[in-house]
């Protein structure tokens, strides 16, 4: 492992590289690298620049307020957000999982459907193809989705149209593409009309056929690159998500598993309203995202990887026909029983896509989507929680409220935060292994952000350190002279640095 | 023949009693409002309604019609005019329409539409307002009140209680209840109030009702606020305000 290149010791004697913004991610952040005089790599870090707050700017607003407010976070998977939180304050009007209408569920589930079909679609079509077809040191001119529609038409379209159709799904079961307003408080607040039905199934065999298409695209791909897709930025991690009861791959709700990286069981079936017995975070001075980790196997050992890679490593196959052959050859092709390859993220990510497509159209044939019993109503609670698989991974919400239905704390666990010690080790090991000791260029430093971009971090979804992360405030005047510098610690305590 | 107006040219009758208001709404012709609503007191605050008669500004929810009266309402310079005051509503509280369960159906928000308000223009203000949920029922944001008093004339006029009324001058208005507490749980209102219903904007909310009403179906999302307020007042056939379509079949092809 490579933790040593957290933090360099001689830092000032250093020569520092900055990949600044990191690009074709969701939200800012940045890369930085220390070299030595013979360009030796002595520190790499990934520093997520984006400060949020939704957790401190959210108290004090009504609850019902939550799946509205909070899904702004993002724009990529605003419903996941949205989801998760009418899963927390379902619970608050004494609604659990299991007592939510059933049309309310299934809309909710082809809703999320929608979502982890466009989010997926986009990542991999418009922001990581163009590393995948042409080389990840391609010339920059190729590096963008432009690029991959005058070169291979039919995939970047079929890419494009594939997000398009999940966006419509949104949008039918929502009233809008992005931030719309279907789940509240123990239900959704319509069904699906019968056009509106007929609409998403004109289309749905194409997405399927596509989502295939693309299967096959990534596996050869991938194959054909053997072993430098099996290494390159390759960590082996835990692996943390939901499963069904039975342990099919699942996407909206169910318990908690987490595996080790011979693929034995660390936990099992976990009922996430007790997800803080077993997750703990830490915060580093240095980015605005934190780091959780298991509590059982400590700060050091205990972080784990989440999203597509770990729900398809975890489960034990997916309830989809087409998505689970795809599941069980992807499984096949490294021998392990669990696959630790980075860039596999892109793999598992489109038998989501293609799991997706499929249970769409299983939905889109059942009646339930139509139905007019919507919201269901309980006694009155003071803490919610609501847990799901977001695109990018195990998305946890939880809030408590007063007697007046207000808002007292929030606290989220944001996908990507989970992924966050993982990235900067892909990103530590890129460095030392690919970068160190070359004269770098562009194309070279694309490497890192390759390693980043098979995350798909949202990494404005993912700043969340509030009130612990250190500040650092300077007033400099028009000829660029500092002249005041105040400091805030991770303790709070604020510092005056006048030297 | 009976008494008229103009009103941009346009000739429009008059009864005596009736102000340049009255007389808009009943022919068709709308003149952008937030304050006034037809069945209470004009109060003549909000000043959206400012038009100008025979070179003079004024409030046409307040100014009586007269004989003789050449009004101007849609000129540029109006217009202009009822933008600004609109911006000036929108940065003095805080208004975030994204969240906002009353976006769709809310006046202020239709009428900055109507009126081409694409942004702020004055620095936002920021203030620092509470909320007061402390009733079972029924919620005030003081973040969205635009002190229109529609809630203390409906709560005086029609609820016969005086829940509300505004205090304070200048920057320091605001709206106030009538408890010793101050605080809503300890006045007489009851989520059936006139009152609590008036609101144009997100102000006065019936707790834990937001967002049941989907897009596609609230008062705003195919109708101006223009259409709606005239069809609202009986005033001659203008398209009849009907329940809009969910994302009805007309518009499943055409985005939202």
């Amino acid at each position: 492992m490579y933790e040593h290149l957290e933090t360099a010791e001689n830092r000032d004697s250093l020569k520092r590289v900055v990949v600044d913004p990191v690009s074709r991610v969701e939200g800012h952040g940045k890369v930085t690298l220390l070299l030595d005089a013979d360009n030796k790599v002595q520190q790499a870090r990934l520093h997520i620049v984006e400060f949020r707050g939704f957790e401190r700017f959210i108290q004090g607003r009504p609850y019902w307020e939550l799946p509205v407010l909070v899904q702004r976070l993002c724009g990529i998977c605003p419903v996941s957000h949205h989801l998760a939180a009418a899963k927390a304050i379902d619970q608050l009007v004494g609604i659990d999982p299991e007592n939510l209408p059933v049309s309310a569920d299934k809309l909710r589930r082809l809703l999320h459907f929608g979502q982890v079909l466009q989010s997926h679609a986009l990542h991999f079509f418009h922001l990581s193809s163009p590393d995948l077809l042409f080389g990840f040191e391609s010339d920059i001119s190729k590096r963008s989705v432009i690029a991959v529609l005058a070169e291979y038409p039919d995939i970047g379209v079929q890419g494009v149209k594939l997000r398009k159709y999940g966006q419509e799904v949104i949008r039918m079961v929502s009233g809008k593409r992005i931030h719309g307003t279907g789940a509240i408080a123990g239900g959704m607040n319509k069904s699906l009309t019968k056009a509106e039905r007929d609409y998403l199934l004109e289309d749905i065999d194409q997405m399927i056929a596509w989502s295939a298409a693309s299967v096959a695209l990534i596996k050869k791909v991938h194959c054909s690159n053997l072993p430098f897709y099996d290494e390159f930025a390759t960590l082996r991690t835990n692996y943390l998500g939901l499963t069904k009861p039975d342990g099919a791959l699942e996407l909206y709700h169910g318990g908690i598993r987490a595996k080790n990286e011979h693929g034995e069981t660390i936990m099992d079936h976990i009922d996430y309203c007790k997800y803080n017995d077993y997750i703990h975070e830490e915060v580093r001075s240095w980015t605005y995202m934190k780091f959780p980790y298991l509590l059982s196997l400590g700060q050091e050992n205990g972080w784990y990887r989440v999203g597509p890679l770990a729900r398809v490593n975890n489960c034990d196959y997916i309830d989809t026909p087409l998505a689970e052959a795809a599941r069980v050859e992807f499984k096949a092709h490294s021998g392990e029983a669990m696959v630790h390859s980075t860039l596999a993220f892109h793999w598992t990510r489109l038998i989501e896509v293609l799991h997706c497509a499929e249970s769409i159209k299983t939905l889109l044939n059942d009646p339930d989507i139509m139905g007019s019993d919507l919201v269901a109503q309980g006694e009155k609670r003071y803490e919610g929680i609501g847990v799901i698989e977001a695109p990018r991974g195990t998305l946890f919400h939880h809030y408590q409220v007063d007697e007046n239905d207000i808002v007292t704390k929030a606290n989220l666990i944001v996908s990507t935060t989970s992924n966050n010690m993982a990235m900067n080790e892909s990103v530590r090991q890129v460095a030392a292994e690919y970068l160190s000791g070359r004269e770098l260029t562009e194309p070279l430093l694309n490497n890192l952000e390759v390693a980043i971009r098979a995350y798909d971090p949202c990494l404005s979804c993912a700043t969340h350190a509030v009130g612990k992360m250190p500040l650092q405030l300077e007033l400099v005047d028009a000829e660029g002279k500092l002249i005041d510098k105040l400091i805030k610690h991770s303790d709070g305590q604020i510092e005056r640095d006048n030297a | 023949m009976s008494k008229t107006i103009t009103i941009d040219g346009k000739i429009i009758p008059f009864e005596d009693g009736q102000t340049i208001m009255d007389a808009a709404m009943a022919a068709g012709v709308y003149i952008p409002h937030l304050c006034h609503q037809p069945e209470f007191t004009p109060h003549g605050s909000c000043k959206l309604c400012t038009v100008n008669v025979n070179g003079r500004n004024c409030s046409a929810c307040t100014f009586p019609a007269m004989e003789g009266q050449d009004v101007l309402n849609e000129t540029e310079e109006l217009i202009e005019d009822r933008k600004k005051i609109t911006q000036m509503l929108f940065v003095e509280g805080n208004h975030f329409c994204p969240s906002c369960e009353k976006t769709g159906n809310c006046q202020l928000q239709a009428v900055a539409y109507h009126l081409n308000m694409l942004d702020n223009h004055f620095p936002l203000f920021y203030p620092d307002r509470e909320v007061d949920a402390s009733h079972a029922e029924v919620m005030i944001d003081h973040n969205r009140c635009i002190f229109c008093t529609l809630c203390v004339r409906a709560s005086h006029e029609k609820d016969g209680k005086d829940v509300f009324a505004i205090s304070g001058r200048g920057i320091h208005k605001h709206l106030i209840v009538n408890a010793k507490s101050g605080l809503l749980k300890d006045t007489d209102i009851d989520a059936s109030d006139q009152a609590v219903h008036i609101c144009p904007t997100g102000a006065l909310l019936v707790k834990r009702t937001g967002y049941q009403v989907p897009i596609g179906e609230r008062i705003y999302d195919h109708k101006q606020i223009d259409q709606v307020a005239l069809a609202a007042s009986g005033s001659r056939p203008v398209a009849a305000l009907q329940p809009s379509m969910a994302v009805g079949t007309e518009n499943i092809k055409h985005g939202e």
